[in-house]
């Protein structure tokens, strides 16, 4: 068993890298070889899919705009988190195991049902088709998860640490930046990567909270597949290009990404 | 362990939490929960309905299909990615620079935003340029994911596991690197087989962790959305129209507010009470 146990592994990597590999192949080719027929290589390369997307202000605003909204609901999703973590590794209090429950029932909410009122409360307050909306929005989900990863590497670091803190003179706040944060950077990484993954890959929301100014990329690509018919050597470079941010991220924390949910509570 | 102590004042440090995840949750919550107990006629006019679009849904045989083919959904996900996610994370490199390179291509899938993942399996099925819908048909295969119910849902379930697994993989990845080597030692000298290692050491050290995977594998295959919808468009027919497709044509397709509120609630519920069950039955020996 264990002579043929390496080849599970890779012969799962290969079915997960044939539809990418699928997808990177067409976004080199034209249309009217994607629609002519099957080809495995791209027979007339074309670099033309990516010059629309970098020269089209309405494609590459759609990057931007994504990058910018997922970055700043990651760092709001963090800095609330953090001190919310730190409360549930380090004391009791009234609730607790309630609050702590009621967090990850967030996730539980069919979101299809929940984009019309949250439609309703972002157009309410005047925040609809900013970043700050969908960074706003994607809080129901990533702060109960970031919370989540954050007690469990928190709960690692020994109490010990704290009380010696306090009898050296220092308070609460400079304990807190100075000796306490940087013994968790891995895990703020991963909660990070974790918020960055589901803003990033999240449509429907992101759709539903914006127009013009804050339009997504992945609302941008929905609108090409249906007004100008069936681009879709130009839907599967833009889909490429989707990859791109997230392997980046993933490269820089690959090796606090197992650890992440080990130490994780439950 | 030490008991933590008892600190009230710690309801400070999770106040920016509970406001923010408060505003998200409660109003969208109490605008589904107002509509699910109103019958309107346009021009903003609402009247009382009580249970009533609760007693429509529950005996509605369209609602009664939908929540089959979803349980029969996740089921089969579930049945799935769990024990091949363990195998993979017990296949895995150990050590070494492979581990590294396993760990960035699996998370592959998870990185690429929902509906990109729809439309790139669309393609990749389709029978006449796509590879898999051509290699299938080359093979001798009738495989035709637009007009035939089968072919519709074996590409929707392996797009999933392609779209998911990894997550499994990882997490019992995760729990596997936790066990100390001094375990498996011991069980050398005893002379163990591989089964014994694995059904006393490195399951109930993955449990943990098998517990995460299973809860978050539920909930996100019980409420997927994006992809089917964008895959197969819930058809051939209605026959991989999942709960929430069916919600969200109801909702938006035929503007029913209270009839899609009332069936959001009890979809919530469901979700709710199964998590909640399976939390409470997988960690009641913890606290004991």
């Amino acid at each position: 068993m264990t002579r043929y146990a390496r080849f599970v592994p890779a012969i799962y990597i290969l079915f997960l890298l044939l539809p990418i590999y699928w997808l990177f192949s067409m976004s080199f080719k034209t249309t009217n070889e994607i629609l002519g027929g099957f080809t495995l290589f791209p027979q007339q390369f074309t670099l033309e899919n990516y010059r629309t997307i970098f020269t089209d202000p309405s494609w590459y605003w759609g990057y931007i705009n994504s990058i910018l909204y997922v970055t700043i609901n990651t760092v709001i999703s963090i800095c609330a988190a953090l001190p919310a973590a730190y409360a549930f590794s380090r004391y009791r209090f009234a609730g607790d195991k309630h609050l702590f429950f009621w967090l990850l029932t967030n996730r539980m909410a069919p979101p299809a049902v929940f984009a019309l009122p949250f439609f309703q409360l972002y157009s309410a307050v005047g925040l609809f088709d900013t970043h700050i909306a969908v960074a706003l929005a994607h809080c129901l989900f990533n702060i109960p998860l970031a919370v989540w990863i954050l007690e469990g590497f928190m709960s690692g670091v020994p109490r010990e640490l704290d009380e010696t803190a306090y009898v050296d003179g220092y308070s609460f706040p400079r304990f807190f930046f100075k000796i306490f944060v940087p013994n968790i950077t891995s895990g703020i990484g991963v909660a990070a990567f974790f918020c960055f993954m589901f803003s990033w890959v999240e449509m429907l929301l992101a759709k539903t909270l914006t127009a013009v100014d804050a339009k997504p990329i992945v609302a941008t690509m929905t609108k090409t597949a249906s007004s100008a018919g069936y681009e879709l050597g130009l839907l599967a470079a833009a889909g490429c290009l989707t990859i791109i941010p997230g392997a980046i991220v993933i490269y820089f924390v690959r090796n606090y990404i197992a650890k992440g949910f080990a130490l994780g509570r439950v | 362990m030490v008991t933590k102590p008892d600190n009230l004042g710690a309801w400070f440090f999770v106040l920016p939490v509970v406001l923010l995840v408060a505003f998200n949750a409660l109003v969208p919550l109490m605008t589904v929960v107002n509509y699910a107990f109103q019958e309107t006629f346009g021009n903003n006019l609402f009247f009382w309905h009580g249970v009533g679009w609760f007693e429509d849904i529950l005996r509605s045989e369209r609602f009664h299909a939908a929540l089959g083919r979803q349980l029969l959904f996740t089921g089969i996900i579930l049945a799935i990615q769990i024990p091949l996610g363990v195998i993979i994370a017990l296949t895995m490199p150990k050590k070494g620079v492979w581990v590294s390179v396993c760990l960035v291509l699996m998370a592959l899938p998870l990185l690429i935003p929902w509906n990109v993942v729809g439309s790139m399996w669309n393609i990749f099925a389709l029978p006449d340029i796509g590879m898999l819908g051509y290699t299938l048909n080359w093979l001798g295969f009738n495989y035709n994911m637009t007009q035939q119910p089968l072919s519709a849902w074996m590409t929707l379930i392996a797009m999933d596991v392609w779209h998911w697994t990894s997550l499994v993989a990882l997490l019992a990845y995760a729990g596997l690197t936790s066990i100390p080597d001094a375990y498996y030692q011991a069980a050398k000298i005893d002379g163990a087989r591989p089964w014994a290692i694995f059904r006393h050491i490195q399951l109930p050290k993955m449990k943990r962790v098998l517990t995460i995977a299973i809860l978050l594998r539920f909930m996100d295959s019980f409420m997927v959305y994006t992809e089917p919808l964008i895959l197969t468009g819930g058809g051939p027919g209605n026959s991989t129209t999942l709960l929430s497709i069916d919600l969200v044509k109801i909702a938006l397709g035929q503007f029913d507010l209270g009839p899609a509120a009332a069936m959001s609630l009890i979809y919530f519920l469901i979700t709710l009470l199964v998590s909640w069950l399976f939390y409470t039955v997988m960690t009641r020996h913890d606290n004991a």
